[in-house]
């Protein structure tokens, strides 16, 4: 099983992404920005950072990407893909995922440990866990409030595509206390607090992350 | 047009310079007595280029050459015996203190300031020392793992606190978290004598395995050296640019110039593209020399790097890139320009590293070579701009035995003790004192802060604010880690500097320690006032002393430091400020000890150490009285190894569950915050035999608060005992009752504390209060045990890796 985790310019929890990807036994294959390859992996994360320094718009110069033209095309064929903090920027810049994400309602960087309701166990990343469950994983960002218009959100909630939401108090914001969506195949699922901060109790408030990099091994798993 | 200019501003060559012994120079406002600039005069035997004068006037700048303190150094010699040295790897003199920490792995870490830039520019200010700190440890050879940041401010309800405060922690924050740093710890203390002057020291810790150490000299004629990073510009100039304004005024190269803000300004971006890019480089094994631009710029680079080597070196300033036109030689020389490194390079492998730098959109310079001799020579444009014996530039700059004076007015200070200071007597009274304590600015919650860092970053933070040290694991496989601290009381200081700055020392040691990790060696970031001052000068001896002779007492070297001089409001100068970083090792991370009580299904509270009626200094006569006065607890270097020793043993065997330093604040404090942070309620009994006033609030050093499973009681108080270390069982955690019972005095409830303590930063600093910010909510500060329990079971399918 073969995890690709993408490195952009700036990118910083490519090494966090590729050690869950270890912890739910999967291989990881580390994939560069300027190489049009995935290098024959069976489902792409795209970690936290600043890609490219989050210059212009968070996300919106490493959409442009050779890698990303690989990872789009690959995505409408059915390949899960995660996108993680600046990752779901990233995939909500290239329209893999609706909506967009703001800047903090308290206009500074926030990290701490939050605590999320998974609202959707259907996607590739997250049957592993149970429908409602709460689980506790860091959150950490200064720009992380997702926005769309009404429609958008009414049509995410209509169709069961907010996976997961803020439980407890909003840490930036986000419209209806969505913290990660999915695409309409539930394939893709961008969010923004850690899951790979939170594999180990050691380094992290809890393991409650893991369960989204052991579903993808699940989802992937010849039946 | 940068053509066109070049061609009408006269450049002051070396043969100019010869030719023109009687012009005059603005030596006095670039910072240098008649004195230094006689001596230059000497040691070139000509009057300096222009360029020549920026290099030496920043070069022998206090900043950089250290010249008012450098006659101190020999306390640390003294006091390192041959045992302490041993790990020492690297030490004073290089960019930063290196130590073997077992494994074959070698830690790297120091502290700075940023003291005057961050009050001018508190985001810019704060970010590039940061910045400046990280590049010192890739210097080094190693890649950086965490950050700190011991921080003081003015009286935290100023209104200019306002500005800096939220300015400096933004600007740590988003440079600092854009480069993928975990920020594992630091201070943040208020007081009215940082009002103009706010202290904004960054340390930064690394690490690499041994054999990769780099230092950095430039050896090998004919070896490369090349600049790589960030372009040059006007920014961060400073004093040079009345060079320019004085040479040219009234030509056109002197007008129309933008002047560019002296503080410098940072992109984190360029600096995290820089650190992997230079790691590369490192992993091919293609650099022999390396340093870093800060302070000074390409002045102290290309100089530190040729005084450091064998041979001399040759530099043609025109390549190097720059980002502004028309800059003259000596504004490239001084330029602060941030992201910049140079590198010494073999001609047969400058191809490799430019396609490295290339991989990562990194612009890379050949900008000369080193050379047979032992001169620095610049030129521009094909003219020598500068000719100089690069240790007279770097490491023979002028040395101050500056006056020392006791001030007058310590012995009043002294003799205006604690004592008479009204106490709380009744519960009520002592109810009322210790809410009011955990809510004052220097005590309550960090959280406001820290919150804005990123402590999650790599995977490796074991430890990080609240808890009394930071820790990182350095080495997935053994569980390897590196704990770290910075402390400095500087009321204690200021009472008795030798003895307030060995309680700094004595704090940052206890505190490695309080996390189960071996104190292994120390740098320090020494914060005072002006050296021109005599009984500053005393300070700054005392101080010095103080730490050299304590750390012979605990074994452990000093591996480096900073000096900051010059901090002051008008003539008065802020509390001094020593600031002690410690770092230790441990083996495995996996026997640290946390802060939070509640952990074990029944815990023991036990207070190790001793309690007497020490108030000179402390945070009670502080908050309730405005009080500064009297002597500081006293120090007992022997009985603070002792503990280390007993906590690291108690790690060890398992014996300990959680362990909180007792320091500002007292116990009262220790048992608030332990609560607090580990959600649990407690019972507290005071010791009848003594007032519950000092037992709370007392500030007596040498002492932690631990946790002891019920299980393991009687071996760790066998093993206190027959050590000889002093204990006291304080009383128990209550999981139960969500709150915490001290028997006599009062009752608090967990959340009422938590109001209390959470409340204040942001009630003072938050910019909108529109929620309900004294509301507890469950995620206020989780604690492990809170999620697993609601977790397992609701995903019970998920199993644990390994």
């Amino acid at each position: 099983m073969k995890l690709g985790v993408i490195t952009f310019p700036g990118t910083l929890d490519d090494v966090d992404a590729a050690r869950a990807a270890r912890y739910a036994d999967a291989e990881a294959v580390p994939l560069w920005h300027g190489d049009a390859d995935l290098r024959g992996v069976d489902a792409v994360i795209v970690p936290g950072g600043f890609s490219y320094g989050d210059y212009l718009r968070a996300g919106a110069i490493a959409r442009f990407a050779p890698v990303m033209g690989e990872v789009i095309d690959a995505a409408r064929n059915g390949m899960p893909v995660l996108g993680i903090c600046n990752g779901f920027q990233v995939l909500c810049e290239a329209g893999l995922l609706p909506g967009a994400l703001v800047r903090n309602h308290r206009l500074h960087f926030v990290c701490r440990d939050q605590w999320l309701r998974v609202e959707d166990t259907s996607t590739a990343w997250t049957t592993r866990y149970e429908p409602g469950a709460e689980i506790l994983i860091p959150v950490k960002n200064g720009e992380g409030a997702f926005m769309a218009d009404e429609a958008t959100l009414d049509m995410l909630e209509g169709e069961g595509r907010v996976v997961f939401r803020y439980a407890g108090e909003n840490p930036n914001g986000s419209r209806r206390d969505i913290a990660g969506i999915r695409s309409a195949d539930g394939r893709i699922v961008g969010l923004m607090p850690h899951p790979e901060h939170a594999i180990d109790a050691l380094t992290g408030p809890s393991d409650d992350g893991l369960g989204m990099f052991l579903s993808a091994v699940d989802a992937l798993a010849p039946a | 047009m940068t053509e066109q200019r070049r061609a009408v501003r006269p450049v002051d060559t070396v043969k100019h310079a010869e030719s023109t012994p009687d012009v005059q120079q603005p030596y006095a406002e670039l910072g240098l007595k008649d004195d230094e600039y006689a001596r230059i005069r000497e040691i070139l035997g000509r009057r300096p280029t222009d360029a020549e004068l920026a290099m030496y006037s920043v070069m022998w700048s206090e900043h950089c050459s250290y010249k008012s303190s450098k006659v101190h150094w020999h306390y640390w010699k003294e006091n390192t015996t041959d045992e302490m040295r041993a790990p020492i790897l690297a030490g004073i003199g290089e960019n930063a203190g290196v130590v073997d920490v077992g494994d074959g792995w070698a830690v790297t870490f120091k502290i700075e300031s940023h003291n005057h830039p961050s009050y001018v520019e508190p985001y810019q200010g704060a970010a590039t020392g940061v910045g400046g700190i990280v590049r010192d440890i890739i210097a080094m050879g190693a890649r950086p793992l965490a950050v700190l940041d011991p921080l003081r401010f003015g009286a935290a309800d100023h209104p200019d606190t306002k500005r800096v405060l939220p300015g400096v922690v933004a600007g740590i924050g988003g440079y600092g978290n854009c480069l993928g740093l975990p920020n594992i710890g630091g201070e943040v203390v208020f007081d009215a004598s940082y009002q103009g002057n706010p202290l904004v020291n960054a340390m930064c810790i690394g690490a690499m395995r041994v054999s990769d150490l780099h230092l950095a000299h430039a050896s090998g004629t004919g070896n490369k050296v090349i600049l790589f990073g960030a372009r040059t510009g006007l920014d961060g100039i400073g004093g040079v640019s009345v060079l320019a304004s004085e040479t040219f005024s009234g030509e056109e190269g002197g007008t129309g110039r933008k002047k560019l803000p002296s503080v410098q300004v940072g992109d984190p971006f360029t600096e995290k593209v820089l650190i992997e890019c230079c790691l590369e480089l490192f992993a091919e094994r293609i650099v022999v020399g390396i340093q870093d631009l800060g302070g000074a710029g390409l002045s102290c680079a290309t100089s530190e790097l040729a005084s450091a080597g064998d041979g001399g070196m040759r530099v043609e300033l025109d390549r190097v890139p720059l980002r502004a036109e028309g800059m003259t030689p000596a504004e490239i020389l001084s330029s602060e320009s941030q992201e910049r490194m140079c590198a010494v390079v073999r001609p047969e492998d400058v191809d490799a590293f430019m396609r490295v730098c290339a991989k990562w959109d990194v612009i890379a310079t050949e900008i000369g070579e080193v050379t047979e001799g032992d001169r620095l020579v610049i030129t521009w444009h094909g003219e020598t701009v500068l000719d100089v014996p690069p240790r007279t530039v770097a490491h023979e700059g002028p040395e101050y035995h500056r006056p020392i004076e006791r001030p007058v007015d310590q012995d009043i200070l002294q003799a205006n003790s604690p004592e008479l200071l009204a106490r709380p007597t009744t519960p009520d009274e002592i109810r009322d004192t210790l809410l009011t304590m955990i809510a004052s600015p220097n005590l309550a919650s960090r959280e406001w802060v820290t919150s804005q860092y990123d402590r999650y970053v790599r995977g490796g933070t074991v430890l990080s604010q609240p808890s009394d040290t930071g820790m990182i694991r350095i080495d997935e496989e053994t569980g390897r880690g590196v704990a770290a601290a910075t402390d400095c009381n500087g009321r204690f200081v200021k009472l008795d500097p030798y003895t307030g700055t060995q309680l700094a020392l004595a704090e940052a040691y206890r505190n490695v320690a309080t996390g189960g990790a071996m104190p292994l060696a120390v740098t320090n970031c020494l914060n005072f006032g002006s050296p021109e001052d005599p009984g500053v000068m005393w300070q700054f001896e005392q101080a010095v002393k103080g730490l050299a002779e304590g750390c012979k007492q605990l074994g452990i070297p000093v591996t480096g430091g900073n000096v900051s001089f010059y901090n002051q409001t008008g003539s008065t100068a802020i509390l001094p400020t020593p600031v002690v970083g410690v770092l230790g090792v441990i083996d495995d991370v996996r026997r640290r000890i946390p802060t939070g009580i509640g952990a074990e299904a029944g815990e023991t509270l036990i207070l190790l150490g001793e309690t007497r009626e020490e108030f000179g200094g402390s945070e009670w006569a502080h908050v309730v009285h405005g009080h500064l006065g009297g002597l500081p607890p006293k120090v007992d270097l022997a009985r603070e190894r002792l503990l280390a020793e007993i906590l690291i043993a108690g790690s060890r065997d398992g014996l300990i569950s959680a362990a909180h330093d007792l320091s500002e604040g007292g116990l009262a404090q220790a048992l608030v915050e332990t609560a607090l942070i580990g959600q649990t309620g407690a019972r507290i009994i005071l010791d009848p035999d003594q007032d519950p006033f000092v037992q709370l609030f007392a500030e007596s050093a040498g002492r932690v608060l631990v946790a002891v499973p019920r299980t393991e009681e009687l071996r760790f108080t066998e093993m206190c005992t027959a050590r000889g270390l002093p204990w006291r069982k304080t009383g128990v955690v209550d999981p139960v009752s969500e709150a915490l019972q001290i028997q006599d005095i009062a009752t608090f409830p967990l959340a009422e504390l938590r109001r209390a303590w959470e409340g204040t930063l942001p009630a003072l600093f938050d910019v909108k209060r529109h929620h309900a910010r004294f509301t507890p909510s469950r995620q206020a500060a989780v604690e492990p045990k809170a999620a697993f329990g609601a977790i397992k079971a609701a995903h019970g399918t998920l199993v644990p890796p390994r």
